[in-house]
């Protein structure tokens, strides 16, 4: 782990629609890749290539960037036994790290149970999205879900602000815990303060904030200037969590138009991200994990491509080793899954290494036994 | 009509439905208690809104071979008059549980969520042996997998574990590895025709079949009985053991009375109360295992009756008990997609529970993220003096007099809510706010506005998570 003055801080972007991992990070000089994808290929003059094999979608260049300086670790061929076809199963899994059963607990959740376990700080994580993923559920652990951080809150719907105002104070006074009204009352009393607490303390960071850099107008680059915005207001925040509204990567069609688009604005925030802190001088606390809950068909469909397996994810910042990790899944026909990517390496490696040598958690009871780690964090 | 009638009929309206307004509250406990029991236990008026093809001809984004299915389950729990048929087909969705993230077919999903609307008030066997021929249920636990030389457990032990008797009760184990077994040996051969997922050629309805050649017909031993049983043999076994009485009757405690354990802890954890369980246990076995006869000597107990608020609202009461409150959504528009995702965001997705578990109940419905997400939904709500549900309220408390006092406004608005009760000290708070903001005459232009107030700051009330 690098000497960091911080706490370090894990920011999780998920990619929702599964992304086509043979058009993300591309074998642009395999033949079998030509013969796969007549319409859908990316030519080797347009690859951002990190070698003579393989390279970054065009639209990636923020990304390939910090690549090329180094910080962007690249998980190849990333799955898991018996890969699920279907989005929410699929999402499921990466979000329980359980692929066999479904559960209930998050692996994050897990995780945040353990970075405080006595509930000092009711930011310890926070959501940017509309509802909680699962990844973040755990009994007894609080997350603050947001949806826009310069309007959050309870009764945000009552009008002028002195009304909201005497509301909220009536609120936290019926919150108030009573003796002798039993554990259910008590925790519902806990969770409306934590709430109202949350919220007041989550509404100062757009206001302590300033910087040069302009995200863009999605509400993934809005997700992520909240996100800036709290890892910057030091609420000890340790997990920030956001991602793209579900479906957004799923290309059945018209693949050679959404993709670049899509690719285009999400690196672009990512950078903007990374920009930003910098500039605040907080680059080094923090590593990002980029993810998406399968790969898609090897043989695309005309113009997009179908659900399929074997995937790839990213992990970004500067305490990561750049390079390659696990293998390019082979694409001789004979060598795919059923028409799929082959996944090789278990998407539980990338967890265990981001929890154990980067958060500095016991790895293996948030995810139920050992999983070979990765040597991607300095 | 005395308060306390019309109470009652809010508490029964709120578990043996999703909530009603207060008009209707006063119709039906002018009709009478029992009267109205009877009715949602034989409903005669059909009325429910809108049938699904109707519906796909007013929202344009509806299409049941696609997607939609959830939607429409959702807006007909709105609009239905058999509110307690829509009440107790989510009770078995969350119990005889299937989930579109696998099944993948809402064609299919639909005609069990209709199969569990006109059976689930029937005779439980019966129900039971719908569902081990349910397509959506076949796929679901992977029946059509179970072969007559490789059987496929999945379906054999759900349906003991989590559909009929649990794991065990009273700390002992109510069946075997043995057992299960034996059961899934017995369903061998019941499968589909027009195997479930959509791709690559398009979604088709999934119908059961019954493959001879592929069941096991061979002796079984199953619960200490012996003989060549097949599915329905099963079925009539577990129908008459006492686990299966009480698993039912502890769910139906659970969904109707108070919050009770959850069900991966019933083999050790005694019921909330015995009492109440054994009456229901005993109708369940007298009447034959007719679920409408549980739940008419439920809803006329005293237990029921003084049952008040010991509930937390689950997401999906929560969101619909609220629409019909403020009579949102009564006929087709554009945008319901946002309304629906609200239960979602709340923990609760119609065709997607978590597990074949089900949801977990009670304070699990709470956490930081779904409370302020429940809380601003229903504020935002009963906020909004459009709605005619609110402009009801409003008007129905100015034609009581051209002054109201602190204590009339906040005791008329939880009156209008379904006579929603709060500790002292949160009456008391109230009132006092009430006064500060200094209302007084109803013909006011403010009164509207002091209204929609005072609802919102009930309902953001820890009472008011309860039912």
């Amino acid at each position: 782990m690098t000497s960091n003055k911080k706490d370090p801080v894990l920011v999780v972007l998920q990619m929702t629609g599964a992304y086509d991992a043979l058009n993300t990070f591309i074998p642009y000089s395999d033949p079998h890749y030509v013969d796969y994808r007549p319409n859908l290929q990316i030519g080797p003059d347009e690859v951002l290539a990190v070698d003579d094999k393989v390279g970054f979608h065009p639209s990636m260049g923020p990304i390939k960037d910090m690549y090329d300086q180094g910080k962007v670790a690249v998980l190849q061929g990333i799955g898991y036994p018996n890969p699920n076809r279907s989005h929410f199963r699929s999402l499921d899994i990466w979000h329980t790290a359980e692929p066999e059963k479904t559960i209930s607990e998050g692996w994050l959740g897990k995780a945040i149970r353990d970075l405080d376990p006595n509930k000092e700080n009711i930011l310890t994580a926070v959501n940017f999205g509309r509802g909680l993923p699962r990844a973040l559920a755990a009994p007894g652990v609080s997350v603050a879900s947001v949806g826009d951080i310069t309007n959050y809150g309870v009764l945000t719907g009552i009008e002028g602000e002195d009304q909201r105002g005497d509301a909220l104070d009536i609120f936290a006074r019926m919150y108030a815990p009573m003796i002798g009204s039993g554990p259910v009352s008590d925790y519902l009393s806990q969770t409306g303060l934590d709430a109202l607490k949350g919220a007041d303390i989550l509404t100062t960071a757009p206001q302590k904030y300033s910087s040069s850099v302009e995200y863009g107008g999605s509400p993934f680059a809005q997700w992520l200037k909240s996100i800036a915005q709290v890892h910057l207001a030091d609420f000890g925040t340790r997990v920030l969590y956001t991602g793209v509204n579900p479906g957004t990567f799923d290309t059945h069609a018209n693949e050679n138009i959404t993709l670049p688009k899509l690719w285009g604005d999400v690196t672009n925030a990512i950078g903007d991200f990374y920009q930003d802190l910098k500039e605040h001088n907080a680059n080094e606390e923090v590593v990002m994990l980029l993810f998406t809950e399968f790969g898609r068909r090897v043989q695309e469909n005309g113009s997009g491509t179908d659900h399929g397996s074997g995937g790839v994810a990213f992990v970004m910042g500067d305490a990561v080793k750049g390079g390659l990790y696990g293998e390019y899944p082979s694409l001789e026909p004979e060598k795919l899954d059923s028409g799929d990517l082959h996944w090789n390496n278990d998407f539980r490696s990338t967890y265990a290494t981001l929890l154990e040598q980067w958060m500095g958690l016991d790895a293996n009871p948030i995810l139920g036994e050992t999983y070979e780690q990765f040597d991607f964090i300095k | 009509m005395a308060n306390h009638d019309i109470a009652l009929m809010g508490h029964l309206m709120r578990r043996a439905g999703f909530g009603a307004q207060y008009h209707e509250l006063e119709a039906r406990a002018a009709k009478g208690y029992e009267e109205t029991v009877e009715e949602l236990l034989n409903p005669t008026d059909e009325t429910h809104g809108m049938d699904l093809d109707l519906g796909e001809r007013y929202f344009m984004e509806w299409n049941h071979f696609i997607r939609c299915v959830p939607e429409y389950t959702a807006f007909r729990m709105i609009n239905s008059k058999n509110q307690l048929q829509e009440k107790m087909m989510l009770f078995w969705h969350g119990i005889l549980c299937t989930a579109d993230s696998k099944t993948q077919s809402y064609v299919t999903s639909n005609a069990e969520l209709e199969m569990l609307r006109q059976d689930g008030m029937g005779n439980f066997r019966d129900l039971l042996v719908k569902i081990s021929k349910d397509p959506a249920m076949i796929y679901f636990l992977d029946n059509c997998l179970s072969h007559k030389d490789a059987i496929n457990e999945n379906y054999g032990r759900e349906l003991l574990e989590l559909f009929s008797m649990g794991v065990g009760m009273d700390g002992q184990f109510n069946y075997t590895e043995d057992d299960v077994k034996e059961c899934a040996r017995a369903f061998t051969g019941w499968t589909i025709a027009n195997g479930i997922p959509g791709q690559p050629y398009g979604r088709y309805p999934s119908t059961f079949i019954f493959n001879p050649d592929d069941h096991d017909d061979g002796e079984k031993t199953f619960l200490g009985r012996t003989g060549n049983f097949n599915g329905e043999d099963v079925i009539d076994i577990i129908c008459e053991q006492p686990a299966t009485a009480r698993f039912i009757s502890r769910h139906i405690y659970d969904y109707f009375v108070a919050d009770e354990a959850q069900v991966p802890s019933w083999m050790d954890t005694p019921p909330r109360d015995p009492e109440t369980i054994k009456v229901l246990e005993d109708e369940y076995f007298r009447s034959n295992y007719d679920i409408r006869s549980m739940l008419r000597v439920l809803f006329n107990s005293d237990v029921f009756k003084n049952a008040r608020f010991a509930r937390i609202k689950g997401p999906i009461e929560t969101v619909i008990g609220t629409l019909r409150l403020v009579g949102e959504w009564t006929t087709p528009k554009p945008g319901f997609e946002a309304i629906f995702e609200e239960m979602k965001h709340m923990g609760q997705e119609i065709l997607n529970p978590p597990s074949v578990e089900g949801w977990h109940t009670g304070k699990e419905w709470i956490d930081g993220g779904t409370l302020v997400r429940r809380i601003n939904f229903v504020a935002d709500h009963v906020g909004d003096v459009r709605y005619p549900g609110i402009q009801d309220i409003i008007k129905n408390l100015a034609s009581q007099g051209v002054t109201i006092s602190a204590e009339g406004l906040v005791e008329g608005c939880l009156r209008h809510l379904g006579h929603y009760e709060l500790t002292e000290e949160n009456h008391r708070m109230l009132v006092e706010h009430a006064h500060q903001s200094g209302v007084s005459s109803t013909d006011s232009r403010e009164f509207p506005q002091q209204v929609s107030e005072m609802l919102q700051m009930i309902v953001s009330t820890k009472e008011y998570l309860y039912a």
